[in-house]
């Protein structure tokens, strides 16, 4: 159960066309994130998934089956929101038994249901408590309970950590992350945080203005980005990408280099710039070194503590064999 | 930064609050008073406050004078019925309009408001004429349709505030779950819509049961509520102010008496939205 085929579906709102034609599989107890900026139709394509939105052309297959017509409700699917889309006047109980009720379960069956889902995600003592009285954490989790008791053919999850605070969302992110390992239902995950994607995703699905960029594992898209686009959207901080002379060395239009593949020197190297910000994070340091002649500012990562201050000469030097190569239309040359 | 409050300021706030309330309130009190008052003592100079002879003879002239019970009951009719009407027409308006609007949805609300923008008076003669051809003249059922009509801007306004307020996010929630539009409707929006239908509800009777234009000019004596009733006692050969007095007390004390127990309910609907 689970598995989502995608078969050239495209969405327009009046004039404005979203997403243009596409296609996608995604496997059964697959963990697949949609990421891209905001605006690139990632949280569109995952409503369409759900059949919150219409489709303008194409079919949705969910486990060979026709849904692109069925009701949200029919589909099998649950959906956790960024919102949380808690229900504030019944009580968590209540909350997560609603889905429950709407299929018609015997309160006994309900009763157990519920109270495995509570032990799952912590929330046992929290049954009788109304929405409002939890914290953003606690509802979050109340929401994937709602959607767990369902034990629905895939879960649709809508940026379900961008309302909580940094320290909370790495908590939640590895929550789902276990969640995913014990149910092993298919997970589709929208998100425009490429480190959630990165750590969470079986399969990243890039997209940018409706098109998917490249679809493959974090490791896949982190080593070779099939175009300048990905290249800089995926890795943290971002990917360096030099055009001009540089490039054509290389027989490329773009060269890039990731910040952590340039060795950091202050007596020689290829190409020379000037410090200007430093971050010391301990474990490494990010050097913002301008004048390089090659891009307005080069990131520079170096492991441990690098003593080096603003304004200081630095000398930069690419891992041979990591850098990658850009055609003009922006395609990586194998 | 939070300003600090000194017991003084906070004294001198209580005592014009106390002072602004007082002053609000003073007519209704004054309008109570009087119809204790003798005729003569209610026109006495300087005005008596506290220290006349109470006497409810004023009452008890009214209550004979007049059919009472009969104004009382068409005043709920007409109040209530035009309520009910009202959100029966306005909740599936504004419901379409909070969650499925369309391009001219907005131009479409600004023109109902437009609607209450014009001088009742400017469409009296038409509507008294069609009144008369389709004997509608002092019937409560016509009455009903008017302060309908006439409120019902506001009503619409003010649910479709009060369900553009509902998350979409929630009913979304509720269909992914597995609910259908009348379980939709059943267990989440009603509930959830509730305290903001109960307080328009409120606010259109009190609205429709104080509404005097109309009610005066096209009732006379069957279908003629309370403001009609007092409207009687005030005639340009001598006025009664006791009696006038009486009458208002009894036509306003209904309705104050809801308001008071339902306050909280009215203020929220009055500055819904205002806050947040």
């Amino acid at each position: 159960m689970g598995r989502i085929t995608l078969d050239k579906v495209s969405k327009s709102f009046g004039d404005v066309n979203v997403i243009p034609p596409l296609d996608l599989t995604i496997d059964e107890g697959e963990f697949v994130v949609f990421v891209g900026p905001s605006g690139c139709g990632k949280s569109t394509l995952l409503r369409l998934i759900a059949g919150l939105e219409d489709v303008s052309g194409g079919q949705i297959r969910i486990d060979g089956r026709d849904a692109t017509e069925t009701a949200p409700a029919k589909r099998g699917l649950a959906m956790v929101f960024q919102s949380y889309a808690l229900y504030p006047h019944m009580t968590v109980r209540k909350n997560i038994a609603f889905p429950l009720k709407m299929a018609g379960m015997p309160q006994a069956e309900q009763d157990a249901k519920i109270e495995a889902a509570a032990k799952v995600l912590n929330l046992s003592s929290y049954l009788d408590r109304r929405p409002g009285q939890l914290s953003g954490g606690q509802r979050q989790r109340v929401a994937i309970g709602r959607a767990i008791v369902r034990e629905p053919a895939a879960f649709l999850f809508d940026e379900p950590l961008s309302n909580l605070d940094a320290a909370l969302r790495v908590g939640m992110r590895m929550e789902i992350s276990e969640l995913h390992e014990k149910l092993k239902t298919t997970m589709i995950y929208v998100t425009h945080d490429q480190v959630e994607a990165m750590t969470m995703a079986d399969k990243i699905v890039v997209l940018q203005a409706g098109n998917i960029e490249q679809v493959g594992s974090p490791l896949d898209l982190y080593h070779s980005p099939r175009n300048t686009f990905v290249a800089g959207f995926i890795g943290s901080p971002k990917m360096n990408l030099i055009e001009g002379p540089e490039a054509a060395k290389h027989d490329a239009t773009t060269i890039g280099v990731r910040p952590e593949h340039l060795d950091v020197s202050a007596a020689s190297g290829l190409w020379k710039g000037r410090v200007g910000v430093s971050e010391h994070l301990g474990s490494d340091t990010f050097f913002h070194v301008h004048d390089t002649g090659l891009t307005d500012v080069m990131t520079v990562r170096s492991i441990g503590d690098v003593a080096m201050r603003h304004g200081d000469t630095i000398y930069l030097t690419p891992q041979a064999d990591k850098i990658h190569r850009f055609d003009a239309a922006g395609l990586r040359i194998a | 930064m939070a300003r600090a409050v000194t017991n003084q300021r906070k004294t001198f706030n209580t005592a014009l609050a106390w002072g602004i309330g007082l002053l609000i309130f003073f007519p209704i009190l004054w309008t109570f008073l009087t119809s204790f008052k003798t005729e003569a003592a209610a026109i006495a100079s300087p005005p008596q406050f506290l220290f006349f002879n109470w006497t409810t003879e004023n009452y008890g002239v009214v209550l004979q004078r007049s059919n009472y019970f009969l104004h009382f009951s068409n005043s709920v009719i007409i109040s209530v019925g035009s309520t009910v009407i009202g959100l029966l027409i306005a909740v599936p308006a504004a419901w379409s309009m909070a969650f499925v609007p369309g391009k001219r949805t907005k131009d479409v609300l600004m023109w109902m408001l437009s609607t209450k923008m014009l001088p009742p008076v400017g469409v009296l003669i038409p509507i008294y004429l069609i009144f008369k051809s389709v004997g509608l003249l002092d019937s409560r059922i016509g009455l009903i349709i008017v302060l309908t009509l006439i409120n019902l801007p506001i009503i619409v306004w003010m649910l479709y505030t009060y369900f553009k307020e509902i998350p979409v996010d929630i009913l979304e929630a509720a269909r992914m779950d597995g609910a259908s539009l009348r379980n939709e409707i059943i267990y989440v929006l009603t509930p959830m819509a509730l305290p903001g239908i109960a307080s328009t509800m409120l606010l259109n009777i009190i609205l429709a049961w104080n509404e005097a234009f109309w009610t005066i000019t096209l009732t006379t004596v069957n279908a003629a509520p309370l403001t009609t009733f007092i409207a009687s006692y005030s005639s340009p050969e001598g006025l009664f102010y006791a009696k006038l007095s009486a009458a208002s007390t009894m036509a306003i004390a209904p309705i104050l008496v809801m308001g008071w127990f339902s306050q909280k309910q009215l203020v929220r609907g009055l500055t819904f939205g205002a806050v947040k």
